[in-house]
């Protein structure tokens, strides 16, 4: 009995659970304006490493691994570019790789999901099979493979990252999907005789879809980074291109005497991602008011 | 259950089976010939019809397949092309840097998630709840290459604590030395598979916390704690174990980029050396061996969330009846 009595005073997480008052609705903008703020930063760099930069990107008369200062914002690299230019070509090259990505990843893995939600018995196991299968290659070691066939190239390594993740979206989609298949409502739904395409659209892709687009923009950081790693291990767009990736890589050898090079990539992959998840998350707590409200 | 296991086993060998096909098929897809990596610039076509000959690429490829299938129920990987060393002990040396790479930072990453997910979770309007959560954000954004090199940066190069890359040449027969070089690859590939993982298990814990059966099981008067231990942990846990399979699975090869880092000789790197040679033996070894370690560890998940989640017996993979 006492244990009634208390529940009332659990504190403020039931009380604020009970009344989305103003702590709520203001995090939740917080939350996206940052995310907004820092993504799109590096998207202003990115759309204006169209047009204008400080510097050619194969500009090479800076003096090599000059330290920040006057002339070059950033510095040069050991091939005397200048620093910031190979940043805003970079920043370009990273929105172009999660755009990609997870275009290819959205459209072929919710399509792939849904369907294999559906399939029952041996059809049900097989594309399960299947999806454990491609997830069972690495999207490293898939896009090796691309690579190897085709050539070290973008367009490469996005295909890669695209397909690798669409096999994650489809296992993540067919699991949501069937959760939300066997649910009482479904069953009501059913038996009052709605028909499978009405009740895809209007039980199923609204209670997936907060979760998805929470997947995606992680698959969109997840595809930024994969990339990153490509470039890294030598795999991504070819020079002269700057991915960042190439970058951290050509400055490891001199992170202890120049570590504005080994640094300042890094920084800015982190906060295009971070910025990318927090949208992510200031958006679904608007798209999901349930949740958002349990969530914040 | 049994007759579950039994089905489940019978699939995961047809899986198996499919996956090879699959791979042999894919390999013999790729452009370029391998008689090229055994014979010199300018061979006479001879010399690489020879060449072909000797390893077998000039038979119809239904040949090739049976031969490599039975090569490989006998336990032989075969033979690479390019060192003319069998690629099955090779494997073997390269899994046990890996295995213990991928395991102690599975385990190490679980030990960290798990507490802190739900600490995250439960204390959410506390300081350190929110600290959690926003160092879990961080984790998820940081390259697992750049962590690496800002790791060896500060504890190998300045500190001098540990080495900054490489693996003793006498493998575990130098336990100390072993160990020491293994500490900041698993420290690195943790930090970044636990920051993800805290997101799940954050979350997990907050769809049980908002849940229905919780509030009723404390308004009958169960304290928080069993609530949680009784019907929490269970509902909580089945998400998280499907993550946990793929997290384990694809960390098993997905170490390729950590393995460059810290010049590690583990299986990510002999499968990009094997690509970059096309060498088909050893690109074909790899991948049959992390192929099946991906589809034992999906067999182990599926009976874990058996056993956790009683409504899901009657299917036989995946997440929900």
């Amino acid at each position: 009995m006492t244990q009634i009595v208390r529940t009332p005073h659990e504190g403020p997480r039931a009380a604020s659970a009970k009344r989305p008052g103003r702590s709520a609705v203001s995090r939740r903008s917080v939350t996206l304006i940052t995310g907004c703020v820092l993504s799109g930063m590096i998207l202003l760099l990115a759309l204006v490493s169209l047009f204008w930069t400080p510097y050619a990107p194969d500009d090479t008369s800076g003096g090599r691994l000059t330290g920040p200062g006057a002339g070059h914002l950033l510095g040069t690299d050991k091939l005397g570019r200048d620093l910031f230019t190979q940043l805003m070509t970079g920043s370009r090259i990273a929105v172009e790789a999660g755009l990609g990505s997870v275009l290819i990843a959205a459209v072929a893995g919710v399509t792939l999901g849904v369907l294999a939600a559906f399939a029952q018995g041996w059809l049900d196991d097989t594309l399960s099979a299947f999806l454990d299968i491609l997830i069972a290659f690495p999207t490293l070691l898939l896009a090796m493979l691309i690579v190897a066939a085709r050539s070290a190239t973008l367009g490469s390594a996005v295909l890669a990252i695209g397909l690798a993740q669409s096999a994650v979206v489809a296992r993540v989609v067919r699991i949501l999907v069937k959760r939300v298949l066997a649910q009482d409502y479904i069953t009501a739904a059913r038996t009052s005789g709605t028909s499978w395409p009405r009740i895809v659209a209007g039980h199923v892709l609204p209670n997936i879809w907060p979760t998805l687009v929470v997947n995606l923009a992680l698959q969109f950081g997840l595809a930024v980074l994969a990339e990153a790693g490509l470039s890294y291990l030598g795999l991504g767009a070819p020079p002269p291109n700057a991915s960042w990736g190439r970058m951290l890589q050509e400055a490891q050898a001199t992170f202890t005497t120049a570590p504005a090079g080994a640094l300042a990539p890094g920084v800015l992959l982190v906060l295009l991602v971070i910025g990318v998840n927090l949208v992510a998350d200031g958006l679904r707590d608007t798209l999901d008011p349930a949740t958002g409200r349990r969530r914040s | 259950m049994g007759r579950y296991l039994l089905r489940r086993f019978a699939f995961l060998l047809v899986s198996l089976a499919l996956a090879s096909v699959v791979l042999f098929v894919l390999l013999r897809m790729l452009p370029g010939d391998p008689a090229n990596a055994l014979t010199s610039v300018g061979a006479s076509p001879e010399q690489i019809a020879a060449a072909r000959h000797s390893i077998g690429s000039d038979r119809p490829l239904p040949e090739q397949f049976t031969h490599w299938i039975g090569q490989v129920a006998t336990g032989d990987l075969g033979t690479s092309f390019v060192s003319s060393l069998p690629v099955g002990p090779e494997v073997g040396s390269r899994l046990n840097v890996t295995v213990p790479l991928t395991l102690a930072a599975f385990v190490l990453a679980v030990l960290i998630a798990v507490p802190a997910g739900f600490v995250a979770a439960y204390k959410r309007h506390t300081w350190y709840g929110a600290l959690l959560s926003g160092a879990s954000q961080l984790g998820i954004a940081v390259p697992v290459f750049w962590l690496g090199m800002i790791l060896v940066a500060v504890f190998a190069l300045n500190a001098g604590w540990l080495p900054a890359g490489g693996f003793p040449p006498d493998g575990w027969n130098q336990p100390g030395e072993a160990v020491r070089s293994l500490v900041l690859p698993v420290v690195t590939i943790a930090l970044v598979m636990s920051a993800s993982l805290i997101r799940y298990v954050r979350s997990a814990t907050l769809d049980v916390l908002g849940s229905d059966y919780l509030r009723t099981a404390r308004a009958l008067g169960s304290s928080f704690g069993r609530a949680m231990w009784r019907h929490g942990l269970r509902n909580a846990s089945v998400p998280v174990v499907s993550v946990l399979g793929i997290e384990l699975a694809s960390t098993l090869l997905g170490a390729v980029v950590v393995e460059s880092v810290y010049a590690l000789p583990g299986l990510g790197s002999m499968l990009a050396t094997g690509i970059a040679q096309h060498d088909y033996p050893v690109i074909q070894g790899v991948l049959f061996v992390s192929t099946l370690a991906v589809l034992l560890i999906g067999f182990a998940a599926d009976l874990v969330q058996r056993i956790i989640d009683p409504r899901l017996r009657g299917r036989l993979s995946g997440g929900a009846p």
